[in-house]
């Protein structure tokens, strides 16, 4: 499945994920795609040892000392036991990577949708206020809400497969689009489509109605 | 030397050999200091060794300091040895306080923070993948993770784990492979120019920006990434 991916994240986009700057929503993008990626993952930890070794040779002048009693104090921290976290099973048939399940609160069934029309569909992910993170649903045939957007957005199919002026995205592909970059993307006519998208900027659907246009592909 | 060689020959992948030894040949100076020092402190006698005895000989030909940490974890994982915890604690803690102070924790709060690493570090043992990453990688991610958490109070969605985690006893070749390539990054990290090396400083510590970063390293980065995608793959195969 994974060898089928064609447009993938690039390296500045990986290594701030490594290094963990990016915004939350961009950061659910990221974990999303490498679920389902082994190229980019492989990259992304890649960037993890690069960060491993630029901590590794940190001047010594940075490195900063512990007071002399903290060593006992995190053996006794040891000794009180992890902090456990639950363990989920990797789930094999899920649609949404699990990622994505946790901030939906489960696989499709549990995605809590809002029309926003023409058969157009969204969910809003709470992610940190610097980025948003949203699902969409769109009808097959049927093109996206046309919307500006003032900085970065991610696009990454998660069902069916999305056509845009220039390519064709699948499950796992993901179409990165700035702000000089007006697209239009329309759904695959055989299937609905269900995409994660986030943005730097909040994302604007602007005067929805007249903008939306039935497009079909290839028919 | 004799026995060193012949332990070194069981390994021998010759091409994957002779090409790292071109590789290293330019920090073969350093790497053979740190040779004996390492040699002192890898020694110390402990009982039923197999395969670990095995890793040590050949850290001696080969990266020493990287195998070491790996063999330190395997100790905390398989004996609770807080000996191979201290000096872990000793080398890594003030670097992860460093970190997170550049990163924009006040002192006191990064040096709670690193213990907390330090500690997850010990409860995480068994987690550990000597063919996917280096000790120090490992604790840069829980490091980094940290920092999100507390400096940015942000979650950190990760990738979905493949498999519930390494192979009981991974294959000691992919191990030595591996740690070699994180070697051959930080040998030509170190060897940057001073520019670009601030630069790439400044993107870990999170003084830029994502849009800043230039992505462009000039590093090697390409040969760890087919090392970690081999062994991505093979723990993709062992789970089906």
């Amino acid at each position: 499945m994974t060898e089928t991916i064609k447009h993938h994240l690039n390296d500045a986009v990986l290594m701030a994920y490594s290094a963990g700057t990016l915004p939350e929503a961009f950061n659910l993008m990221v974990a999303s795609h490498l679920s389902l990626c082994d190229t980019c993952r492989a990259q992304a930890e890649s960037f993890d040892a690069l960060g491993g070794e630029v901590l590794e040779q940190m001047h010594e002048a940075d490195a900063v000392a512990l007071r002399p009693e903290c060593l006992e104090a995190t053996l006794a921290l040891i000794a009180g036991g992890p902090v456990t976290t639950p363990k989920e099973e990797a789930s094999q048939c899920a649609v949404l990577p699990k990622p994505l399940r946790d901030y939906v609160g489960g696989d499709l069934e549990a995605i809590r949708w809002k029309p926003i029309g023409m058969g157009v569909k969204q969910a809003i992910l709470p992610t940190s206020k610097d980025a948003s993170a949203r699902l969409l649903f769109i009808p097959a045939g049927t093109a996206m809400p046309d919307h500006g957007h003032e900085g970065t957005e991610m696009t990454m199919v998660l069902k069916g497969a999305f056509q845009d002026e220039d390519d064709y995205f699948a499950r796992g592909d993901v179409e990165i689009a700035d702000s000089d970059m007006h697209h239009t993307p329309v759904a695959d006519i055989h299937e609905d489509c269900i995409c994660l998208a986030v943005a730097d900027a909040p994302l604007r659907f602007d005067s929805l109605i007249p903008k939306i246009a039935q497009r079909f592909l290839r028919i | 030397m004799d026995a060193l060689e012949q332990k070194q020959s069981f390994f021998d992948p010759p091409v994957q050999l002779q090409r790292n030894l071109f590789m290293l040949a330019g920090v073969e100076s350093e790497i053979q200091t740190t040779n004996v020092m390492k040699v002192t402190c890898a020694v110390p006698a402990r009982p039923q060794r197999t395969m670990k005895a095995r890793q040590e000989q050949v850290s001696v030909n080969t990266s020493p300091a990287r195998l070491l940490w790996v063999e330190h974890v395997n100790r905390i994982r398989d004996h609770k040895d807080t000996q191979a915890f201290a000096e872990l604690f000793d080398h890594f803690a003030p670097r992860v306080k460093g970190f997170l102070i550049k990163s924009g924790a006040d002192p006191s709060l990064a040096e709670e923070c690193s213990q907390d690493v330090m500690a997850a570090l010990w409860h995480k043992a068994h987690q550990f993948d000597p063919t996917r990453a280096s000790v120090a990688t490992w604790i840069f991610t829980i490091a980094r993770n940290r920092k999100i958490d507390l400096l940015r109070r942000q979650r950190r969605p990760e990738p979905e784990d493949l498999t519930w985690g390494p192979e009981e006893e991974p294959d000691q070749t992919d191990v030595l492979t591996l740690q070699q390539e994180t070697e051959i990054l930080g040998a030509a990290l170190a060897k940057l120019p001073p520019a670009q090396r601030e630069l790439i400083e400044k993107a870990y510590f999170g003084d830029l920006t994502h849009s800043e970063i230039a992505a462009e390293t000039g590093l090697p980065l390409g040969t760890i990434k087919s090392r970690i995608r081999l062994a991505l793959e093979r723990l993709r195969h062992a789970m089906k």
